[in-house]
Parts: structure tokens; C-alpha cells; sequence
């Protein structure tokens, strides 16, 4: 094949995925910018006629959406920083030492994603209730952590696998105990596993609807996925807001995995290549 | 010595115990409920005084004559995982194809539009194309009636539609997580591989064949199998792109088909023992596909 022609279709599928790719987000902008009398139109334009900032507005004024969004980033938070924490620790563990259920352990970490999220719904509702943490957001923020913990748990442990056991033996024999030779010497090169443990954790939280739908019934402690969904209903969608609360939550979002893409490709797929 | 053999099981201890302490809390032990509740005849009516019943629920599971049948809905659940993860593989290996040849400019920018789709939170994604595929406003309807001139399809109202549009909504946006392993893949395969090849004057579909595929399988076979498994149970895109199964709960695979018997129907034992049938389907699945490919055994 010619090279001009290649480069040509090459640029061609790029550019057609590209545009694929962006539509449906320009699609949020186009909605949320159209004035209230003209939500349903039938024209294609990105920015449309009389573009206003109405929508944006209303979120702030009128409707709770500050207070959503100030619940849905604490929760978001704090299940990042367990998880960061907990697969880091127990990756390490997975990686480094032997032990008694070691392969079992792995092995139920990878079955625990088979199981439909809607059978640990019910029972954890009944414990959630028996414990009173319906309506909480200690009972969210536990089960957010642990639904992202087995893949970041396999990505930790994939990563380590990669780092030379020399390194800690180094450390020991200038001095460290076993904990500062992970924390001091280790943790740092894992960062790009790091990076996309905190992501995912982070994601997992910040766009999860179902399990929040059935724990944060009380509409103060909502968050945001629960409030999007308010605007939504068989009757009449209020688009203009449902698009401009969209774009916001969305944007911190692809603002996040954008800056970090580059370690995307390294921190998921290093560990698996050495295997 | 013994004493530092201690210190060493407390250190490994210390480093599982809280991750296994949560999973235990929110994974396993809901997990050995639904096993128990499955033997059940736990419902709406027998909230609180359920009794084992046997497997009855699971006999129900495979003969009660439900309203969609349980093997249309298994066989389209089998349709949508096969076409979704194909589709995610083929345009995703592709796409890192086209993105790793040596001579493409901007690849950062392409890398990162492309990546867009995965970026956007699930449920917005869901309610977007949602509201793209309503009849008379949608952005799709208004693509095919004013640029290709074709008449405009009823998307949500008809279940062979509406099940079209959940794929396509799926596809979208499962495309970018299948480009960026293969992206991984392919950048560790060493160059030399190639110029070797060339000087062999191999084709570019013999260089494919014999080099980049061997190359990157062992890395897509592990994500090629948990994005068959997270197809098989993606809950959101179903249930929102369809609003909970409509028309008339013919858009249904297994997993929204358990949503709505536990939280619509209050079905407790019948959808705790159709949970069981889904995660030993995949749970024999997963195992016979990772033994053929031999995936997992460099893992340990």
C-alpha cells in the first residue's frame, strides 16, 4: 500500500472516530445552551440560536445542585482514599510474599466480578437496615470501596510483579523494616498503578447510580447521579437543566482521565504484559 | 528467626486483613445470602417469615413461563455480550493500530478525543443517547431523515429497536477501554520484530498475523474476558437506555431481568436463584475461556 494512501485513511478513521466520540458530549453542550421555549427542536446546530445560560443558572438558584455535588465529591473522596490504601496494601501482599489462600484469594478476587451487582443489592440492604445505615453515607461509601477493590487489587498487584525484589532487599540492608522498604522504596515507582487505583475508585463513586438509589433515600443526602436522574421523568424531562447539570459533572471527570492518560496505558497494561 | 517469622505473618496480615474485612462485609457474605435465600420462598409476602423451600425457585428459573421467556432473555443476553465485546475488540485493536503506526501526527490529541466515550459517567452516557433516540427530536432520527434521506425509526417503541439502541449506546462507550490495553500491548512489542519481517519481505498482513496478534494476546485475552463478563452484567446501559425494559419489558437481558424481579416484582428467592444461574454461566465461562487461552497461568 502507498504510504500517501494509508496515512490518508488512517487520518480518515481517526478523525471519523473522533468525531463519533465527541458528538454525544456536544449533543449535553447544544441542550443545556437552548432557551426554554425552544428545548425540543428539530435543527442540528451545536451552539443554537439565542444560546442563554439560563439552565446553568437555574442549577445554582433554584435547584440543590451545589449541595449534590458537595456530597457526591465527599463520598467520592474518601472511597478514593481507601481504595488507594487498601489495594496498595493488599496488591503488595499478593505480589511479594506466600501465603496461606494466597491463590484462592486471587482467584475469589476475580469471581467477585461475576457476581450481578443486583444479588448483593438485596442482602446488603437488609444488613444496611438491620445496622441502620440506610440513609447514611458510611453505608455507600463501604460498598463504593469495595466494588472497585478487585480490579485495582489485580492492577497493584500486576504492577509490583514488575518492580525488582532487589530493591526492597537494598532497603533492608541499609536499614528499613519491611513497611518503610513498601512505603519508602516501592510505593513511589508503583505511581502509574497508583494513579489509575485512585481513578477508578474515584469513578466508580462519582457515577454510580443503583446502589445509591436504593441506600440515600432521603433527597438532602442525594447525590449527584440521584438528583440527574430527578430531572428525568416519563412526564416532561426538564432537558435544559438535566443537560447543563450533566456537562458539569462530566467535565471535572474527562478534565481527570485526560491529565492522566498517559498513565492509563502503563498502569493497566505493564503488569499484564511481564504477567 | 521464629520470632521475625511472626512479624512477617502479622506484616502480611495487616497488609490483606482491611481489604479482605470489606469485601467480606459487602461481597461475600451477601453473596452466601443470595445462595441461601435462592432455596427460599422469600417475597413481597413472606418479607420476614421465609423458610427454605428447596430449589424451586431454580426449577421456576428455567420452566415458569415469564413474561419475556427466560431463554429469549438469556439468548439475548448471549447476543449482546458477543456483539458488544466483538465490537469493543475489533474497533478498539484497530483504532490502536491506526494510532501506533510511526508516522501519525497529533497522536496525543487523537488518543485523547478517543478516549472520551469511557471518560463520561455511565448513566449521563445512558440518558444522552436516551434522549438522541427519541423519535421526533433525536439527534439520530435528525442525522438519518436530513443527510441520508431515509425515513425515521420509532427507536424506543419497538423491542428489536430499542434493543439495537442499547448496543449501540454499549458499543460507544466500551470502545475506548478494549484501544487503550491494545495501545499497551503494541507498544511493548519490540521493533526489531518488525524490520526482521521486512527484511523477510513479509506482507503487512503476514506481519499482522504472525507478530502483532501472538504478541498482544496475552494481554487482551484477561481483558477480553472481564469485558465479557462486565457486558454480561452492565446493569445501567440497559436499564436507563430502555427506562427499565420498555417497550413492555421486551428489552430485558438476564441481569435487568433480576433487577426487576428483586426491586419491581419483590421476587426475593426467584431472582436470588437466577442470580446463581448467572454467575455459574459465567463462573464456567470464564474458566473454560482462560484455560483454552492459557491466560492466567504467568499470573501466579
Amino acid at each position: 500500500m502507498n504510504r500517501f494512501l494509508r496515512l490518508f485513511l488512517s487520518y480518515f478513521v481517526l478523525i471519523l472516530f473522533c468525531i463519533i466520540a465527541i458528538y454525544p458530549v456536544l449533543q449535553v453542550l447544544t441542550i443545556s445552551l437552548r432557551p426554554a421555549d425552544r428545548l425540543l427542536s428539530t435543527t442540528l446546530e451545536i451552539i443554537p440560536d439565542n444560546a442563554t445560560l439560563d439552565a446553568y443558572r437555574e442549577l445554582f438558584s433554584d435547584r440543590p445542585f451545589l449541595s449534590w455535588m458537595l456530597n457526591s465529591l465527599l463520598i467520592s473522596l474518601v472511597v478514593t482514599v481507601t481504595g488507594v490504601v487498601l489495594a496498595s496494601t493488599a496488591g503488595y501482599a499478593f505480589s511479594r510474599f506466600s501465603f496461606f489462600g494466597k491463590k484462592m484469594g486471587l482467584l475469589a478476587l476475580l469471581t467477585t466480578q461475576m457476581f450481578p451487582a443486583t444479588m448483593l443489592l438485596l442482602p446488603l440492604y437488609i444488613m444496611l437496615i438491620k445496622l441502620g445505615l440506610i440513609n447514611t453515607y458510611l453505608g455507600v461509601i463501604v460498598i463504593y470501596a469495595a466494588t472497585a477493590l478487585p480490579f485495582t487489587i489485580w492492577t497493584m498487584k500486576g504492577y509490583y510483579d514488575t518492580i525488582p525484589y532487589s530493591l526492597e532487599e537494598a532497603a533492608r540492608i541499609d536499614g528499613c523494616n519491611q513497611f518503610l522498604a513498601f512505603y519508602k522504596i516501592i510505593l513511589p515507582l508503583a505511581a502509574p498503578a497508583l494513579v489509575i487505583t485512585a481513578l477508578f475508585s474515584f469513578m466508580t463513586a462519582w457515577a454510580e447510580y443503583l446502589v445509591a438509589a436504593q441506600i440515600l433515600q432521603d433527597s438532602d443526602l442525594w447525590t449527584l447521579p440521584l438528583g440527574l436522574k430527578s430531572f428525568e421523568s416519563n412526564m416532561s424531562t426538564e432537558w435544559g437543566l438535566y443537560g447543563a447539570a450533566s456537562l458539569i459533572v462530566a467535565i471535572p471527570v474527562i478534565v481527570l482521565f485526560l491529565a492522566l492518560s498517559r498513565y492509563l496505558v502503563s498502569g493497566l497494561t505493564l503488569g499484564s504484559v511481564k504477567g | 528467626m521464629s520470632s521475625s517469622r511472626t512479624n512477617q505473618k502479622l506484616f502480611i496480615l495487616a497488609l490483606v486483613g482491611p481489604a479482605f474485612l470489606i469485601l467480606a462485609a459487602v461481597v461475600f457474605y451477601p453473596f452466601v445470602y443470595s445462595l441461601i435465600i435462592s432455596f427460599s420462598n422469600m417475597s413481597l409476602r413472606h418479607i420476614k417469615d421465609w423458610t427454605l423451600v428447596g430449589p424451586i425457585q431454580y426449577v421456576k428459573v428455567f420452566t415458569e413461563d415469564t413474561q419475556p421467556d427466560f431463554y429469549i432473555i438469556f439468548l439475548k443476553t448471549i447476543i449482546w455480550t458477543v456483539v458488544n465485546v466483538t465490537l469493543h475488540v475489533l474497533i478498539g485493536v484497530f483504532l490502536a493500530l491506526i494510532l501506533n503506526q510511526k508516522d501519525i501526527r497529533g497522536k496525543w490529541l487523537f488518543r485523547i478525543l478517543l478516549i472520551l466515550p469511557w471518560a463520561v459517567p455511565q448513566y449521563i452516557v445512558a440518558l444522552t443517547w436516551r434522549g438522541m433516540f427519541n423519535y421526533e427530536y433525536g439527534a439520530i432520527n435528525l442525522l438519518i431523515t436530513q443527510y441520508l434521506g431515509l425515513p425515521a425509526v420509532e427507536w424506543l417503541k419497538s423491542p428489536t429497536e430499542a434493543f439495537i439502541a442499547c448496543i449501540i449506546t454499549n458499543v460507544w462507550l466500551g470502545f475506548p477501554f478494549m484501544m487503550v490495553i491494545a495501545l499497551g500491548a503494541l507498544q511493548s512489542i519490540p521493533h526489531e520484530l518488525y524490520e526482521a519481517a521486512d527484511i523477510d519481505g513479509a506482507s503487512w498482513w503476514h506481519k499482522l498475523r504472525h507478530i502483532t496478534i501472538p504478541l498482544i494476546r496475552p494481554v487482551m485475552v484477561p481483558a477480553i474476558t472481564l469485558g465479557t463478563v462486565w457486558t454480561f452484567n452492565n446493569l445501567n446501559i440497559v436499564w436507563l437506555v430502555s427506562n427499565a425494559g420498555e417497550p413492555s419489558d421486551n428489552t430485558h437481558i438476564l441481569v435487568s431481568f433480576v433487577y426487576k424481579a428483586a426491586f419491581n416484582l419483590y421476587r426475593y428467592g426467584y431472582a436470588a436463584a437466577l442470580s446463581m444461574v448467572i454467575f455459574a454461566i459465567l463462573l464456567v465461562f470464564s474458566l473454560a475461556f482462560m484455560r483454552r487461552t492459557k491466560a492466567t497461568e504467568a499470573a501466579y
